[in-house]
């Protein structure tokens, strides 16, 4: 199975790979996947006071999609508000990354930290956390 | 050095140049049909595969009557469990075989349970070999067959041979094992090994693809397997088809080969491969999978813990190497041999697997090394997993959401 050039890009070229401090109110961390399954993901993110997305880190154990998703992830949410973010599609990720069938969970698991991030800074904030449609796997 | 280098010798080799000039003659001026006994297009398609018998025979010990041609070791196998199956069912319908086969051997062997036959399934230690006692205790009256492979083709380790051949006789049952992994690249002798039906093919052993044999004792005892294909009554009458001559012809040429080079070949390769175990195992949190004091000379299966086997194999770009990680195939389940030798999943996605081979050089390997500890050290300034190890979090205890 051949990657896509958008695949290898990312995934030889990483984008905003790292750490943010977990324990500041303004940082909201997302950890979705599982070692057995093969793929963890940890995507991170910081929001200013106006609930705008200032930096996104990820770290991602995974085949070579998965860490291209999340890379992407980090791209796509720099700049958006997180009302904004909440509205990214694990399709969307799919198609800017020309993901084959077997790779689509990778796109779903990006999808899943996002929301996991996003929800984890409003708990901490005092929002309450929103619902997150499970299980597309 | 061209790249990518190619370190999967346990999926298939490189065809000897040798052998490709053997064969070629028999594709157009020796086109003749092997059984064509009445003119000379067919007596110089019987000397090919006479002589290619002969070569074959002897790289295992063997008489040439008992070998049998099919068309790989898939065939070979299916021939040997469902055909001694069929052929032995009034004395039993028990077969014995273990967990770590491949799945030419694992499929025949649910075929046969369909078809009412019993079957027990040996686990294995953590070092990848069956437990002796183990197999000692399922033996019963029943039991007609007990198929153990020679090798095994995900980490190499090489089964206690003469001593499953002694617990299969003494219980009176025969004891078939496919070595599609270890003729060619280990001395394997079918009487000193105490083997009665042996499958292996030509494409492991630098020949062409299409082409293997299953070997069939043909004195104390006399085996015989019921044909699985029914026609020309071709090779004994055990498998029927015109003979695949050029290939037939390939494989002994192979089998010359591997005879003639075998004992330099292991000895360079064992060389090399340790050398290149040595230092990726420099690495922290890598391990070796499988016994490697009974392992085939050209194979190591390594698992770097942290970093996931398909992930790091798209970094390895110049190496074409295979993992037992889940992501290689639609199934997302990890290798079974590793599961089986005990290995958590998430060692066995973070597997990989070498196999060198005649073509591999002193400079690949070096630069195998490198690529690898490279890439290794990439994919862990990338994963999580690493970065939680390292600041002491005990992975284990973490709830993980299983997807």
């Amino acid at each position: 199975m051949a990657y896509s050039e958008k695949v290898i890009d990312h995934y030889t070229h990483p984008r905003n790979v790292g750490t943010l401090d977990k324990s500041s109110t303004k940082v909201g961390t997302g950890l979705v996947g599982a070692p057995e399954c093969g793929d963890v993901m940890r995507l991170q993110i910081e929001v200013d006071e106006n609930h705008m997305i200032t930096d996104a880190k990820f770290k991602t154990f995974g085949c070579g999609s998965a860490i291209a998703s999340s890379s992407l992830a980090t791209e796509w949410l720099k700049g958006k508000s997180i009302d904004d973010a909440m509205k990214i599609d694990n399709m969307d990720i799919v198609e800017e990354l020309a993901l084959p069938p077997v790779k689509i969970h990778c796109s779903v698991l990006a999808e899943d930290a996002i929301k996991a991030a996003i929800n984890d800074y409003r708990v901490k904030n005092g929002l309450e956390a929103l619902e997150v449609a499970k299980s597309h796997h | 050095m061209d790249l990518p280098i190619y370190l999967d010798n346990n999926a298939t080799t490189p065809m000897d140049p040798r052998v490709l000039d053997a064969m070629l003659p028999y594709f157009n001026a020796k086109f003749g049909n092997a059984a064509s006994r009445n003119h000379a297009f067919g007596w110089a398609a019987e000397e090919g595969v006479d002589y290619a018998r002969e070569q074959v025979a002897k790289l295992i010990g063997a008489n040439e009557k008992e070998i049998i041609f099919t068309s790989g070791a898939t065939e070979s196998d299916n021939l040997a469990i469902k055909g001694v199956f069929e052929m032995y069912k009034d004395k039993g319908n028990h077969i014995i075989t273990c967990v770590t086969e491949h799945k030419a051997v694992l499929d025949a062997c649910k075929h046969v349970e369909k078809l009412g036959g019993e079957v027990t399934y040996l686990g294995v230690k953590s070092d990848g070999l069956i437990d002796l006692a183990e197999l000692e205790a399922a033996m019963t009256e029943k039991t007609i067959l007990v198929a153990i492979m020679y090798g095994n083709n995900e980490i190499g380790v090489i089964q206690p041979i003469r001593e499953i051949a002694a617990i299969t006789h003494k219980h009176g049952a025969l004891f078939m094992t496919d070595a599609t992994q270890a003729v060619g690249k280990i001395p394997v002798d079918v009487n000193a090994d105490g083997i009665d039906l042996m499958a292996f093919t030509g494409h492991k052993m630098y020949g062409p693809k299409g082409v293997g044999a299953l070997y069939v004792r043909r004195k104390n005892p006399r085996v015989k397997v019921t044909a699985q294909m029914d026609g020309g009554g071709h090779e004994r009458g055990m498998r029927s088809g015109t003979l695949n001559v050029p290939g037939i012809v390939g494989l002994g040429k192979a089998a010359e080969l591997c005879r003639l080079e075998m004992d330099e070949e292991a000895k360079r390769l064992s060389k090399l491969r340790d050398k290149l175990q040595a230092e990726l195992t420099v690495l922290e949190e890598s391990y070796v999978n499988g016994n490697t004091d009974h392992r085939l000379p050209h194979v190591a299966n390594i698992s770097f813990k942290y970093v996931e086997g398909e992930g790091l194999m798209m970094a390895m770009k110049d190496l074409a190497v295979s993992s037992g990680s889940a992501c290689t195939s639609a199934s997302l389940e990890p290798s079974y041999v590793l599961k089986s030798l005990g290995l958590s999943d998430d060692l066995a996605h973070s597997s990989i697997r070498f196999g060198l081979g005649r073509f591999t050089t002193d400079e690949e390997v070096d630069f195998a090394i490198e690529q690898t500890k490279k890439a290794v050290n990439h994919l862990r300034d990338l994963s999580p997993l690493w970065e939680m190890f390292k600041e002491g979090i005990d992975l284990d205890k973490i709830e993980w959401a299983e997807h």
